[in-house]
């Protein structure tokens, strides 16, 4: 294993990760066995994560180099089927294996436009970028901005948006790492953290772009064999075919009938009228701000004070956590008691048909959000950046195929996932008398991801008394199928390579940003390889603290913050790299411009529309980036031609990247 | 960085980026229809059940997806055949 990316190892690459593979299976099949003989659920998490987080510190480790072309591009030795896969697990983030089913279990079909969008979005990048970024052949992507637009102002925009963009996408990852091993591990969430922190570095740091490669790739294989396991045996059971991307069409069908039965039922009726008085009392007590605010505190306040040294000590407690549990102030109060009140006033409707379109976002709303991850996906600078470590141009173009394909893969499953978990809950879970619910239910339930409450007190679950979160319907999914425990730690191994997996990339993007791009190319020239080796892996691990120290403070804001980078992402890098390459005689005037018009215009709808108010044809927070990304290319477009043009010099420059002759070779210093 | 286009026809240049920009514009076309049309119309493709699936949710959830695959495909192997028609392959 010592000479990982040596010649000898990429002869052999299939041979090598083909043997990786069977050696994986025959590992979680051992686990399987030891299991049957009495292993416990908490050795056998161990075991996962210990031997998993080894392999992967195996291969970062042997795959140390001192080469500056091995370090950022992975010595552009990388078999376009292999980038492929790298690209895979790069891209696919603990929110695309946690939660993307989940999303579309709770969406339905608008749900889908995070499938459209994440996978569109690589037609993109195939055609407008990925094969002329490889033809100019550097390493990193503001490289690119300034040698085409000239000087270190479009190389300082592009290294503002690659940060911004890269560093809170980060802290998700770090986020999920956290959850993933406090959960599975018992482990506490600023200690989970701060091993799977352990994990990326090991990867990262001694190999820079090499190491991450292999990583990715042995993480993309445990990730895909966890993620397609679950459903196939469910459809196995459900329908006798185990082939749940093509059985789920018929569930779908028993979906829809469910839902109208659910729809007639008496008792289910009840459910809803109370959720509707419980949405107008949370009106009139939004209403009745600030006074009704003070009076439940008043009221809370007077119940502790009359209790009497007799009343047992836990009803004592209970009072006291309600009054805790009280908004601050009434501002705080509004925007609690709204989100309560809009979640009650939904579950006081009957259930909207899974399968029909726009029934949760309108037409319009749901078009924007597909539109806006697929550019964003085109314009993430950590994807972007993997072609440059392929041999050739023409295998920059199959690799995109290659990456499409092995997302889509995990893509094309997620919404036969959500359907099979949908089918579970409505059929078997929905009319079960409380007292005998299924045992992962309970599970789930002390950790905050299902929560179930006999409302109308009739000792009977209906759909409205269950909510499940979106996080659960894949981690749940190997119990509800009654799958043994070794699936379910194998399914948090896959969550957390695909965790680890971007979370290396995101993290090589933007310690790339700074060592290279700043200190290197504006900083300090004359540096030595050994000295900008040296600054980039410092700065690595740096930036994964500083990620690791914000994800402990568990904002929520960030699941938010990242379906923002994209549009950031969309807004701010897509229009100026697509000119640069389309576009010969736009300009380094147009380009700033078109960044920052893009970036600002995009950031301020964020911000605006989430909160204070503003808001432009309905358009949600999340797809900002609509007016983003058509204002970037309109801008650069129209200042470059305000503005002298590109000197012959750059214009030769498009020239060349837009053919493939020329490419800088593999394993070229 | 541009001494490689020392040499190179001109027109053949010109002719090798027309058909770059053809088949780009033709992949975008597909994307758009599949992604955009689709979606407006699923509606009305729901009505069409075909193994349970009805086709406006099948496109969104996998229809569309399968096409970006072979459009991705598509256009690879047809630029990497253009670059040896025109000339202006790599070097091996």
């Amino acid at each position: 294993m010592a000479s990982v990316g040596g010649k000898s190892f990429l002869d052999n690459l299939g041979k090598i990760y083909a043997i990786y593979t069977l050696g994986f299976i025959f590992f979680v099949i051992a686990l399987g066995i030891g299991e049957q003989m009495g292993m416990s659920n908490a050795a056998i998490g161990y075991t996962y994560m210990g031997i998993t987080i080894g392999l992967y510190a195996v291969i970062g480790i042997s795959s140390r180099t001192a080469k500056a072309s091995e370090y950022y591009v992975a010595g552009r030795s990388v078999p376009a089927l292999f980038n492929g896969m790298a690209t895979g697990s790069d891209w696919m983030s603990a929110a695309s294996f946690i939660g993307m089913a989940g999303t579309i279990f709770g969406l339905g079909y608008d749900g889908l436009a995070y499938i459209m969008g994440w996978t569109g979005g690589y037609v993109l990048l195939a055609v407008f970028l990925g094969p002329y970024l490889r033809k100019f052949g550097q390493f990193t992507i503001p490289d690119f901005l300034g040698a085409r637009f000239g000087g270190h102002a479009a190389r300082t925009v592009g290294i503002i948006a690659a940060i911004t963009a890269s560093f809170t996408y980060l802290i998700a990852q770090v986020t999920g790492v956290g959850i993933i091993m406090s959960r599975f591990l018992g482990l506490d969430f600023t200690v989970g953290v701060f091993v799977g922190l352990l994990g990326i570095l090991v990867c990262s740091m001694l190999g820079g772009m090499k190491a991450v490669t292999w990583t990715q790739v042995a993480q993309y294989i445990i990730l895909i064999i966890a993620y397609l396991i679950p459903p196939t045996v469910m459809s196995y059971k459900t329908t006798g075919v185990p082939v749940s991307e093509i059985m789920y069409g018929q569930i779908l069908q028993k979906i829809d009938a469910k839902e109208k039965q659910i729809n007639a039922d008496a008792k289910e009726a009840e459910v809803r009228e109370l959720w509707k008085q419980a949405a107008a009392k949370l009106d009139a007590d939004i209403k009745g701000l600030p006074s009704s605010l003070d009076a439940k505190k008043a009221d809370l306040t007077a119940k502790i004070a009359a209790l009497t040294p007799e009343t047992p000590a836990a009803e004592k407690e209970k009072l006291e956590k309600e009054l805790k549990g009280l908004p601050k102030d009434a501002e705080e109060a509004k925007e609690k008691w709204t989100a309560a009140k809009t979640a009650a006033a939904g579950k006081s409707k009957p259930i909207k048909p899974y399968i029909e379109p726009f029934a949760r976002l309108d037409m319009k709303n749901m078009l924007a959000l597909t539109f806006c991850l697929m550019v964003g996906t085109a314009g993430l600078p950590h994807i972007l950046m993997r072609y440059y470590t392929v041999p050739s141009v023409k295998d920059a173009r199959i690799s995109c195929g290659w990456s499409l394909f092995f997302i889509f893969l995990l893509y094309f499953t997620a919404p036969a996932y959500a359907a099979f978990a949908r089918d579970t809950v409505l059929s078997n879970i929905v009319g079960l008398p409380i007292a005998s619910l299924p045992a992962w239910m309970a599970n789930w339930a002390k950790v905050g991801l299902v929560s179930f409450k006999d409302i109308n007190g009739d000792g009977i679950l209906q759909f409205y008394e269950l909510t499940i979160m979106p996080d659960a319907i894949v981690l749940a999914m190997p119990e509800m199928a009654g799958l043994p425990y070794v699936i379910s730690g194998l399914v948090a191994a896959g969550g957390l390579a695909a965790a680890l997996s971007t979370a290396d990339g995101l993290l090589l993007t933007i310690s790339n940003a700074l060592s290279h791009d700043l200190y290197y190319k504006m900083i300090n020239p004359n540096a030595s390889i050994l000295k900008r080796l040296t600054v980039s892996r410092i700065l690595l691990v740096i930036t994964a603290i500083v990620s690791a120290w914000v994800a402990t403070f568990k904002l929520t804001i960030i699941v938010e913050l990242v379906a923002w980078a994209f549009s950031i992402a969309a807004a701010s890098f897509f229009p100026a790299l697509v000119m640069g390459i389309w576009d010969k005689r736009s300009n380094k005037a147009g380009a700033l411009a078109g960044m920052w018009v893009g970036f600002l215009s995009c950031v301020i709808y964020m911000v605006g529309s989430r909160f204070y108010g503003l808001d432009i044809w309905g358009i949600r927070t999340i797809s900002s980036g609509l007016f983003g990304i058509p204002l970037g290319f309109i801008v650069c477009y129209v200042v470059s031609r305000m503005t002298a043009p590109p000197s012959q010099e750059l214009q030769d420059f498009v020239e060349s990247v837009r053919i493939p002759k020329g490419a800088a070779q593999a394993h070229e210093d | 960085m541009a001494e490689e286009l020392k040499g190179l026809d001109k027109q053949k240049l010109q002719d090798y980026w027309k058909y770059n920009v053809r088949l780009t514009t033709f992949t975008l076309a597909i994307w758009f229809v599949v992604t955009y049309v689709c979606s407006a119309l699923s509606p009305q493709l729901n009505e069409i059940v075909i193994l349970g699936f009805p086709m406006g949710y099948y496109m969104g959830a996998q229809g569309s997806l399968i096409i970006f695959v072979w459009l991705i495909f598509n256009y690879a192997f047809k630029m990497n055949k253009a670059d040896k028609d025109y000339g202006v392959e790599e070097e091996e």
